[in-house]
């Protein structure tokens, strides 16, 4: 967490904001993905398809926790950025992969 | 930037130093309530369920005849010997549920208690604070407290995780000893009660969980039909849909459906009889049984109410899912606890508003402790301790007063439940003007004075207003009536004591630190 005191201690006006937004809303925006990814590929392991939306739901809260923690422990906030969208790109890959199927 | 980090910080610990310590409430509504009600005494034994139905059952009838829904409560459990009904009106435009009112009848006669009984929020009002907060709509309460838990949930972790680390980086500026206790302080209340934090702030986020995270549910399951099934699915499926305003229609009796409720579970057993529709087509009667689990998992019976034909009985098992949910929705609300678990759930709740009124203390006294570098921000500083002093000792006043106020404002006052309220937030309110009129170290030393005489008189006025005094309630055996006044009192010397620890801080200060200008010397240097 040294990256946490430095934005308390010191303030580097642009960096910090760019680093409560990736935590806040990019981080929000992260974990509804995850969210909705799950609920759609839990299914396809066999879980009732109402059992994964409740799991996953259950489960975000936890996840935005430490989607928001990998941001702030992030070296800079342009990485904590990249971070973001590098867990984005898997979920959404899968979830376009599941679209075919899921229409048909 | 810092200076958001820093009020973000501290206005979250703010809310939830209200969001626990109403919420502790909680573990303990029934009995707050039954405080504020004097004029009603337990009854020994409630006269039998079959006797009352009919009873509440003909006052609904005749008081709230044009119903979407009935709902009678009889007495038993933890509730003792209160007896009520409620009803919900037919719903305005596209809602799906009307508005819900609650008046509680008097067993003996099957009358309202309207005019002998005072009108009180009690202890419902209280703890129904800490998620729909008061004063605003519940839509921001719940996001305001959403937004709290989840800073919560997100402190917790990191407090897991990189314990010892985040400890040193966020709380150790080395100053004194004095600021060294309130960490130890603040270590062994976070750690000893940890897996209750945990639970509980994992849970709260649980109960609204589909409004902060809507995507999957709305997704999946819009809101209406498709979203009943859902529930119906993960839960196992005693709920009943809302009433209908259909063509009038006959309704079955109840007495027969209570019968085979309490050959089911017992005599007294039942806790609510709800009728959706009353008097309507596709009237549906669900019964409900007092004893929950810690699933949450009431047994139920569901009747068609105008054949009077038993449809199904519950609980279903739901999914594992569905029931880790219940599990943990029903940790939080501890309502299946006995006296023993209560009293640790209550002191898990007080450990966790303990836990947050040291970290605010620590904040801003590591603040201050840099301020005797800086000369800046002295306002800041100022601003926070003010606040400080009106929350964590001020609430404990406000929440006195929301008592005293029970017992002191007229019987028969117009909205006198609210004014309870009213004078609960005009003396919290005021701590804070006590707090920026007085000197800081005389501030917090005058408020807990105060908070020790507002809880520790609390059983005099008791005793001076009702007939119910402590020894009364001690002669007649009435423990929850007694718990209370002896629970003010445990509050009230917990204030004196706070008292006098911060006399004796001051008087080793003024001993070791006489001169002022070395002190800042000192300072300065350091």
């Amino acid at each position: 967490m040294a990256a946490v005191r430095r934005f308390t201690v010191s303030d580097h006006g642009l960096s910090v904001t760019a680093r409560i937004l990736a935590a806040v809303a990019g981080g929000y925006a992260l974990t509804s993905l995850i969210t909705f990814a799950l609920s759609r590929l839990l299914p396809r392991a066999g879980m009732l398809q109402s059992e994964a939306v409740l799991a996953a739901t259950i489960a975000s809260f936890p996840i935005y926790a430490v989607i928001v923690m990998a941001v702030f422990h992030a070296r800079s906030a342009r990485r904590a950025w990249l971070g973001l969208i590098a867990g984005a790109v898997p979920c959404a890959l899968a979830l376009g992969l599941s679209m075919p199927t899921a229409a048909g | 930037m810092a200076l958001v980090h820093t009020w973000g910080g501290l206005l979250v610990g703010w809310v939830l130093f209200f969001v626990f310590l109403t919420g502790t409430f909680g573990y303990l509504n029934t009995e707050v309530t039954r405080w504020m009600k004097p004029e009603i005494r337990a009854a020994a034994t409630p006269p039998p369920a079959a006797e009352l139905l009919p009873a509440g059952e003909a006052w609904l009838a005749r008081e709230a005849g044009d119903a979407q829904s009935w709902y009678i409560f009889l007495p038993g459990g933890r509730s003792g010997g209160a007896f009520s009904v409620g009803w919900r009106t037919w719903p305005d435009g596209e809602a799906r549920f009307g508005a819900f009112s609650r008046q509680a009848l008097d067993p003996a006669s099957g009358q309202a208690t309207t005019g002998t009984v005072r009108e009180t929020g009690g202890g419902d009002t209280l703890y129904r604070m800490h998620y729909r907060l008061h004063y605003m709509p519940y839509d921001l309460a719940v996001a305001i407290v959403g937004i709290c838990t989840m800073f919560m949930l997100l402190a917790i972790i990191t407090g897991v995780i990189v314990h010892k680390k985040i400890f040193r980086d966020f709380f150790t500026f080395r100053v004194g000893r004095g600021q060294r206790s309130w960490l130890d302080g603040h270590n062994l209340l976070s750690v000893t009660a940890l897996p209750f934090h945990v639970m509980i702030t994992w849970s709260g986020l649980i109960f609204y969980m589909f409004t902060y995270m809507p995507v999957a549910v709305d997704s999946f399951y819009p809101e209406g039909e498709a979203r009943d099934r859902f529930h119906t699915e993960v839960l196992g499926s005693d709920r009943i849909a809302p009433g209908t305003n259909g063509p009038v229609a006959r309704m079955a009796p109840l007495g027969p459906m209570l019968a085979l409720a309490e050959s089911r579970w017992g005599q007294n057993q039942t806790a609510t009889v709800r009728i959706e529709g009353p008097g309507r087509a596709n009237a549906r009667v669900l019964v409900y049984s007092h004893d929950t689990g810690i699933r949450r998992a009431r047994q139920t019976l569901l009747f068609d109410g105008n054949s009077g034909s038993l449809l199904s009985e519950g609980p279903k098992a739901g999914t594992a899912t569905g029931r880790f949910e219940q599990v943990m929705l029903g940790l939080h609300e501890g309502r299946f606890a006995g006296p023993v678990l209560r009293a640790l759930y209550v002191f898990a709740g007080l450990a966790g508003t303990a836990m947050i009124a040291t970290g605010l203390v620590l904040w801003s006294s590591k603040r201050k402790a840099k301020l005797a570098r800086d000369e800046n921000g002295h306002l800041g500083i100022a601003a926070v301790d003010i606040l400080n002093a009106g929350t964590i000792i001020g609430l404990p006043i406000g929440i006195a007063a929301y008592f005293w106020a029970n017992r002191l404002l007229p019987v028969g006052m117009e909205d006198r439940a609210a004014w309870e309220v009213h004078v609960m937030f005009i003396a919290w309110g005021l701590t804070y003007l006590v707090a920026m009129w007085r000197p800081a170290s005389r501030a917090w030393l005058e408020l807990c004075a105060l908070a020790a005489a507002a809880c520790g008189l609390l059983p005099l006025v008791n005793a001076l207003t009702t007939d119910r005094g402590l020894v009364a309630s001690i002669a007649d055996g009435d423990w929850g009536f007694a718990g209370f006044d002896l629970s003010a009192l445990g509050a009230g010397l917990f204030f004196l004591f706070l008292v006098g620890l911060i006399r004796r801080k001051d008087r080793r200060r003024a001993a070791t630190r006489a001169p002022m200008p070395a002190d800042a010397a000192k300072a300065k240097a350091a």
